[in-house]
């Protein structure tokens, strides 16, 4: 990092440190003169809100697992214990399960600015992907963290999410059992979730050094998305920034401190407060708030991969061929010239074609549909019961590939203008995808077969709604995003920051 | 921005307007009624009489078959109690412990520092015991069902004589905030049963009402020091707050 020359510190103590590891002329650059944006909302604040979770986390943790026991007889009892007889040990507890929740928060809204102000795009795909790790080591961190306490719901938490891999087709089983340390949710199990629930969020603080490091790199995006040209755009972090942010961070404490302290079980199932018990099964089992969105992926996928949705999917595939290709003259070869012919069709007859997927769509979906009074709502369709993918399986794909998209972002959205604010269409489709996620949300909390409205006879299931969530959700990366980064015309931008920062002062 | 702001907006409340009665709908048992309780709010505090009560309710009808593992004798310091009257109550119970010098276990009277002495050896004896219904510790009840303290209440003033059409089996009760309505406790409390000390009237909803009072205490007791500590985390948030808005507002005052 910073061993280049230096500017020698008046402490002297310092000053002998520094000389000899240059760790305050590295604070000095990245946090004290380091040039920032000037015109950051309170959006940007959230990267360092999140920061200081992940450390009440790590802090409250380790003084938890002093006084946690990781075995199936004794977890429970040793968690009462905690909330009982422990100095401060409730504070600690729901410090630590109410933190969970509030560094989702803070992480969600961290990645939405990135999404809405197209930070994820050059230079800085690498900073988005990082982050999208980090939001991968949390879901699995918190996953495990929830069956600590060794809960019925927790403890069922364990039994449906580890039986997911199941799916998997040969390995399943074997992944299975090495999840679980054995055949079943068991004292193995726990042990090694403890482990890995340990270990797991100092990881997390490595890569978030990196994420750190690659924004230091190519320094920070801001509401315009244009990069800073002069001296004239930018202020040094401190002060301004460090009052700015700790406004922000206090302003975020205080909803965090209102549901820690008067309302601590208020994101939590009651179910949490009964020791699991592997011979009783909870009428509903019902993951964390933050992942519900994907659960409700998960559960939207009650159809398997036949036919018809092959076909489906393929001539969506070609229908979108144009977006992703760019070269008009044909590849050599037998593939580049079927591609080409793809894509001249793909011109020619996108209508239709996109009306021919959706019509396959319906047939593949239709005939998996199961009748209320039994049956399928379609029978007679050749080979619409040779299912390639089953439902299970499809789910489970859908679920990481929901994760997987955000990774290639950066990718999908190819547009030249950065910032939502000069992107009109840009803008519907992605505040529809923030409304899209908490409908999904929303849907994932409801039991399976919940009804959403009925008109008379006719039920609207909330699967349905899971559903078209879901549709969108993968559209808007596949389709919606390349589409606008081909037609979008973007707004005028203005000529640099600080004379979009001097214009708003006048109105 | 602000029409489509405003779309939004009208789109997720037309979705909920749409949704809530399905999602009432959805729900079989009644939602038992909210009561009054003195612990309720960001300020709500134990009733220490009322705590009392409730553990004589306990005592004398629930701990015939539910277990509270959770308590030690020596948390009734809580409910008011001072040493001597807590080493009476515990020494009432007799406590198997051991092995002594010789090898042997042998039985004592409780003492502050045992737990709750339960009511069966294990999970199989209570349920044998009970036509094969495990009666569930109550040391987290309040916070292990929907609706805490108003659910339990509701559940004991809640039976009622099952509508017709419904046949219920020998052992089973019904109850109107039950979810699916059957149970197999019996009705465990009626007017009279217990003889209050500080002249309280004894009616069902009276106990039930101690009762679910200290099952709340005994799944929460640090309640009021949360309470407290939040408001005073607040306060101290609020302060620094304003403190440090106005540090912003200072130093971000050159380029305002």
């Amino acid at each position: 990092m910073a061993s280049g020359p230096r500017v020698p510190f008046d402490n002297k103590v310092v000053e002998w440190i520094d000389s000899r590891l240059p760790i305050f002329t590295i604070m000095q650059k990245e946090y004290g003169v380091f040039p920032t944006p000037k015109n950051f909302t309170y959006f940007w604040s959230f990267g360092g809100i999140a920061m200081t979770m992940l450390i009440t986390m790590i802090v409250t943790g380790i003084v938890l697992a002093m006084h946690y026991t990781p075995h199936a007889s004794m977890a429970f009892g040793s968690v009462e214990r905690i909330m009982r007889d422990v100095n401060w040990g409730w504070m600690l507890r729901y410090m630590h399960m109410n933190g969970a929740s509030f560094f989702f928060v803070a992480v969600y809204i961290h990645m939405f600015r990135g999404l809405y102000y197209g930070s994820y795009k050059k230079p800085r795909e690498l900073l988005w992907i990082l982050g999208v790790v980090i939001f991968l080591l949390m879901m699995a961190t918190a996953f495990m963290g929830y069956t600590l306490p060794w809960s019925q719901m927790g403890g069922w938490a364990a039994n449906v999410i580890t039986n997911l891999f199941t799916a998997i087709p040969f390995v399943g089983d074997d992944i299975l059992s090495l999840l679980l340390g054995g055949f079943s949710v068991d004292n193995p199990t726990l042990n090694r979730f403890f482990s890995l629930h340990y270990l797991l969020p100092f990881v997390i603080l490595g890569v978030v050094m990196l994420h750190v490091w690659a924004l230091h790199v190519s320094g920070s995006n801001n509401p315009l998305g244009i990069d800073p040209k002069g001296p004239q755009d930018v202020l040094p972090f401190n002060p301004y920034y460090t009052a700015k942010d700790s406004f922000g961070l206090v302003v975020f404490l205080l909803g965090y401190v209102t549901v820690t302290f008067f309302f601590p079980n208020i994101l939590s199932h009651p179910d949490h407060y009964i020791e699991y018990n592997a011979m009783v099964t909870p009428p509903h089992i019902v993951p964390e708030w933050y992942f519900l969105p994907f659960y409700a992926i998960l559960r939207g996928l009650t159809f398997g991969v036949n036919p018809y949705i092959v076909a489906s999917v393929g001539l969506f595939a070609v229908v979108l061929l144009p977006l992703y290709c760019n070269n008009d003259t044909a590849k050599p070869g037998l593939i580049g010239s079927l591609l080409h012919t793809a894509k001249g069709l793909a011109k020619k007859f996108p209508l239709p074609l996109l009306g021919a997927a959706g019509v396959m769509f319906m047939l593949g979906y239709l005939a998996q549909y199961e009748k209320a009074a039994g049956g399928k709502v379609i029978d007679f369709l050749p080979l619409a019961d040779l299912v390639f993918v089953d439902a299970k399986l499809a789910g489970v794909l859908a679920m990481f590939g929901a994760v997987a998209l955000l990774a290639l972002l950066p990718w999908f959205d190819s547009h030249p203008v950065r910032s939502a604010r000069f992107r009109p269409l840009f803008k519907i489709a992605t505040l529809a995808l923030a409304v899209d996620f908490v409908i999904l949300g929303w849907a994932g909390m409801e039991t399976a077969d919940a009804v959403l409205f009925s008109l008379g006879a006719f039920k609207f299931p909330m699967l349905w709604l899971s559903q078209l969530g879901t549709l969108y959700y993968f559209l808007y990366f596949v389709a919606v995003l390349p589409w606008l980064s081909r037609y979008e015309k973007a707004l005028p931008l203005p000529n640099s920051i600080n004379e979009a920062v001097l214009a708003a002062k006048k109105h | 921005m602000t029409m489509w702001r405003k779309l939004t907006v009208a789109g997720v409340a037309a979705l909920l307007c749409f949704a809530a009665p399905a999602a009432m709908a959805a729900e079989a048992a009644e939602h038992p009624p909210k009561q009054d309780w003195s612990f309720s709010g960001p300020f709500g505090t134990y009733d220490r009489a009322a705590l009392q009560r409730g553990f004589k309710v306990y005592r004398e009808v629930c701990a015939a078959c539910h277990s509270m593992d959770r308590l030690h004798y020596r948390d009734l310091s809580a409910l008011g109690y001072d040493d001597s009257q807590i080493k009476a109550i515990a020494g009432e119970v007799s406590v198997m412990d051991g092995p002594n010098d010789e090898g042997e276990m042998y039985e004592r009277p409780g003492r502050p520092g045992d737990k709750f002495k339960a009511p069966f050896a294990n999970r199989a004896a209570a349920m044998y015991a009970n036509n094969g219904a495990y009666p569930p510790d109550m040391s987290l009840l309040a916070k292990a069902r929907h609706g805490g303290a108003d659910y339990l209440y509701g559940i004991l003033t809640g039976y009622a004589e099952a509508p017709a059409g419904h046949e219920l089996m020998q052992g089973q009760h019904w109850n109107k905030y039950m979810p699916g309505h059957v149970l197999s406790m019996a009705p465990p409390l009626q007017d009279g049963q217990i003889a209050y000390e500080d002249g309280t009237e004894g009616t069902v909803s009276q106990y039930a009402k101690d009762v679910s009072h200290f099952l709340t205490w005994a799944a929460e007791p640090h309640m009021e020091a949360r309470k407290q500590t939040g408001v005073m985390v607040l306060l101290f948030l609020i302060a620094f707050a304003g403190i440090m808005y106005a540090v912003k507002r200072k130093i971000w005052a050159d380029q305002h």
